[in-house]
């Protein structure tokens, strides 16, 4: 009973990652499409201001997430992390270069450098996804069994269903960066630059979508495990995402840019949620569940109290941030 | 036996990459721990009027965004290599030291959410609001500091579990959190962290006033930072003696190496400096009975040398662990005296020393203090070894033995080393742009 509480507050840990530190990767995606300096700078500037006060507390739901796994399911977490150290250490380092380059980027005016950080900013937002994506194919078709490195150090990330999540996860983060950043570039009155968004947002749901199809196909002959799930208890979660994302799409080709934040998002949280409701009690197939890698009860108890307790002090403040930079400045600054 | 070759190869890179990732986050995790505190109070300064700490505080907060956010990605990479380095730790131990994590986690997110209001909503919220908005930035770097040591101090000194054929059982998270090594070991650290900033950020301001630029924005700049590191100097000093003698309690083998005992001596002398040459220390300057009296209270007491263990229980590293030690201390010592220099002259003439060796010390105690926490760090991590968790657990038995994990190591060193030269660039790049304030909040 108490691991599936702390398997909730981690499903909704990593939907929060995907869906909000995601769209920080998107945006870096973007960045890299943006075109020549002085092309892409206006897009650039959208991006930089958007993404800036967030991200470092978007990207702690992934800490999050991983101090859930290892607290509440310490065998999981050792497996994952030794049999898949590859694609983890290249999203580790990914995650060095997107953020400290962001930063730099930030920090400097001159534009030769500004480039160079752009382009490693850019670059390892797709990058990390791509790596996590892999992880969470490794995890889903079953390639990660129990125990120190047991499974196919290689295998295990470097398969059709690997594939399929990393290029899905980039997509995703995609797609939903784009659509945040429609409405955010209209609320500052960017109607071009909100214009260019939405034909993006448009193009990536299409393709996200068409992606998505077509791994059914990949999933039926490589993870024939994870397409019964999908298709058994998973269905109506994946009939949703189908729904909200013709959906989104209605909505963009509308302009109505606030709702389709909602129903984009409702989408992903649907394909994450099915995955998870189709591989349900296994956390690793066929060698872990919820109950048997468990951490001891006395853990799980003192687990859930602090998940509430640090909770309590927690949504506040993320609405307190969130809020604080969806409205407009007070005052001007000076230069 | 494929696996156990793997394994056996694994664990130097294992032990270097760990080393190197946290040795390199541990200098930005102090700052993001002391800076904060530092900005706080040069804000609430400048708020009083005084124009050239409102200036600082601006710059200081620029800098921290970098800092920070260099910090909290390689910090990441921390939480990632705890699995993918150490399976057999986390495996085993994940349900006992994960709790300080999870809190951790919560301080990590009031960190970075208030760090986001606060460097990017100086025009959007009133000067007041704006100073509260970075409190909870200082005190949940503070608290995250102590969630992360505590799991450290666990390692020395594992409580709150039963482990029986490789399984824990009866396990008490706060038991575990709350071990004996916890009082000192955090209270070292985070003094450590305040201090490194302190003496690095004051360094920065003693080269410019050293080139000339001595004016009031650049003398505050250093004195601000210098007399928060001096004035916790002796107190770091004091937990610092109170943390040896718990070693010497606790974990009398690591004291040995420490201070170079390797066969058990009554009345034992503090042996300062020196080397292991066939299992005993040369060369060492010897003050008789010393050790005796700090670590026991009794200048007759027998201090355990290394060999009260069998050697395979024993750390390899015993001269680096000694040598690190004494480092550690000498500069201690030296950054006291530095912030007397700065008290005297307080007292007697109400205003810091003029003498260009001031500054010069001012200069050296910002790298000094660095060493003096990375020797610090030394010896109580390599101190411990062989042990992960000690007497519990080899570090052997933790490691990853997947196939090809020291590439993982040879990456790390060449990003690191971009890394490195990168964020001191764009720092040094940053000092050379003068600060102003938007003109609305000059006042």
């Amino acid at each position: 009973m108490l691991a599936n509480v702390v398997l909730v507050f981690l499903w909704v840990g990593i939907t929060a990652y995907v869906l909000l530190g995601g769209a920080d990767f998107g945006a870096g995606f973007w960045d890299l499409l943006a075109g020549s300096a002085r092309r892409g700078a206006e897009q650039r500037h959208r991006i930089e201001e958007s993404i800036g006060p967030v991200w470092e507390a978007n990207h702690v739901w992934l800490i999050f997430a991983l101090v859930v796994v290892w607290t509440g399911f310490p065998a999981v977490f050792a497996a994952i992390a030794s049999t898949l150290y590859i694609p983890l250490t290249a999203a580790a380092l990914g995650i060095i270069f997107r953020g400290s380059a962001f930063a730099f980027r930030k920090a400097e005016s001159e534009l030769w450098l500004r480039r160079i950080f752009g382009a490693a900013f850019a670059l390892s937002s797709v990058i990390t996804p791509f790596f996590l994506g892999t992880i969470a194919g490794a995890i889903a078709s079953g390639r990660v069994p129990l125990g120190s490195a047991s499974g196919d150090v290689i295998g295990s990330w470097l398969n059709p269903t690997s594939l399929l999540g990393g290029t899905l996860a980039v997509e995703v983060c995609a797609y939903l960066a784009a659509v945040y950043l429609t409405a955010d570039s209209r609320r500052h009155g960017e109607h071009d630059l909100a214009g260019a968004f939405r034909v993006r947002a448009l193009a990536m749901g299409v393709i996200t979508g068409v992606t998505a199809l077509a791994g059914i196909a990949v999933l039926h002959s490589d993870a024939p495990g994870l397409f019964a799930g999908l298709t058994g208890r998973g269905l109506p979660l994946i009939f949703a995402t189908s729904a909200f994302g013709i959906a989104s799409l209605a909505l963009l080709a509308l302009r109505r840019y606030v709702a389709v934040r909602m129903t984009a998002a409702l989408a992903v949280v649907a394909v994450l949620w099915g995955w998870g409701v189709g591989q349900y009690p296994d956390l690793l197939v066929g060698t872990a569940t919820v109950t048997s890698a468990a951490a001891p009860p006395d853990t799980l108890v003192v687990l859930v109290i602090s998940l509430a307790a640090g909770s309590a002090i927690l949504v506040p403040a993320l609405v307190l941030l969130y809020s604080l930079f969806q409205t407009a400045p007070r005052t001007r600054r000076g230069s | 036996m494929l696996v156990l070759a793997s394994a056996s190869a694994n664990l130097g890179a294992a032990r270097a990459q760990m080393g190197l990732s946290l040795g390199w986050h541990i200098v930005f995790a102090c700052l993001g721990v002391g800076f904060p505190a530092l900005i706080l109070l040069a804000e609430w300064r400048g708020l009083h009027g005084d124009v050239d700490a409102m200036r600082l505080a601006r710059r200081w907060a620029k800098v921290a965004g970098v800092l920070f956010a260099v910090g909290a990605v390689s910090g990441t990479i921390l939480s990632f290599e705890m699995g993918l380095l150490w399976p057999g730790l986390m495996g085993t131990f994940g349900s006992v030291i994960g709790l300080p994590f999870a809190l951790e986690g919560f301080a990590f997110f009031i960190e970075a959410i208030f760090l986001g209001i606060y460097l990017y909503a100086w025009d959007r919220l009133s000067p007041r609001v704006h100073l509260a908005s970075g409190i909870p930035i200082a005190v949940a770097g503070v608290a995250s500091a102590f969630f992360v040591v505590t799991a450290n101090s666990w390692m020395n000194d594992p409580q709150g579990f039963t482990l029986t054929g490789g399984r824990v059982s009866n396990v008490h998270p706060f038991v575990a959190i709350l071990n004996p090594a916890t009082p000192v070991q955090t209270a070292h650290m985070i003094l450590a962290a305040f201090m490194v900033t302190g003496f690095a950020v004051a360094a920065v301001y003693a080269v410019a006033v050293l080139r000339g630029r001595n004016d009031r924005y650049h003398r505050v700049g250093l004195l601000l930072p210098l007399a928060v590191a001096a004035a916790l100097t002796p107190a770091q000093i004091v937990v610092g003696d109170i943390a040896a003698r718990e070693v010497a309690d606790r974990q009398p083998v690591k004291l040995a190496a420490m201070e170079g005992i390797a066969h058990a001596e009554a009345g034992a002398g503090e042996h300062i400096g020196g080397v292991f040459i066939n299992g005993s220390l040369q060369y060492a300057l010897v003050i008789p009975h010393a050790l005796a009296f700090l670590a026991k209270g009794d200048v007759n007491a027998t201090v355990p040398g290394l060999d009260s263990v069998p050697a395979q229980d024993r750390p390899e590293a015993v001269t680096l662990i000694h040598l690190a030690f004494d480092t550690m201390v000498a500069i201690g010592f030296l950054l006291l005296g530095l912030g007397a220099w700065l008290l005297g002259s307080w007292v007697r003439r109400r205003r810091p020393p003029a003498s260009r060796w001031f500054l010069r010390g001012a200069v050296l105690a910002g790298p000094l203090s660095v060493v003096a926490m990375e020797c610090g760090w030394i010896t109580t991590e390599v101190g411990r070894q062989p042990w992960i968790v000690y007497q519990v657990m080899r570090v052997s038995a933790a490691v990853n033995p997947a196939p090809g994990l020291y590439w993982g190591l040879v990456a790390l060193v060449i990003v690191y080393a971009v890394l490195t030269t990168v964020t001191i660039t764009v720092l040094r790049r940053m000092a050379r742009t003068p600060e102003r304030i938007p003109s609305e909040r000059a006042t």
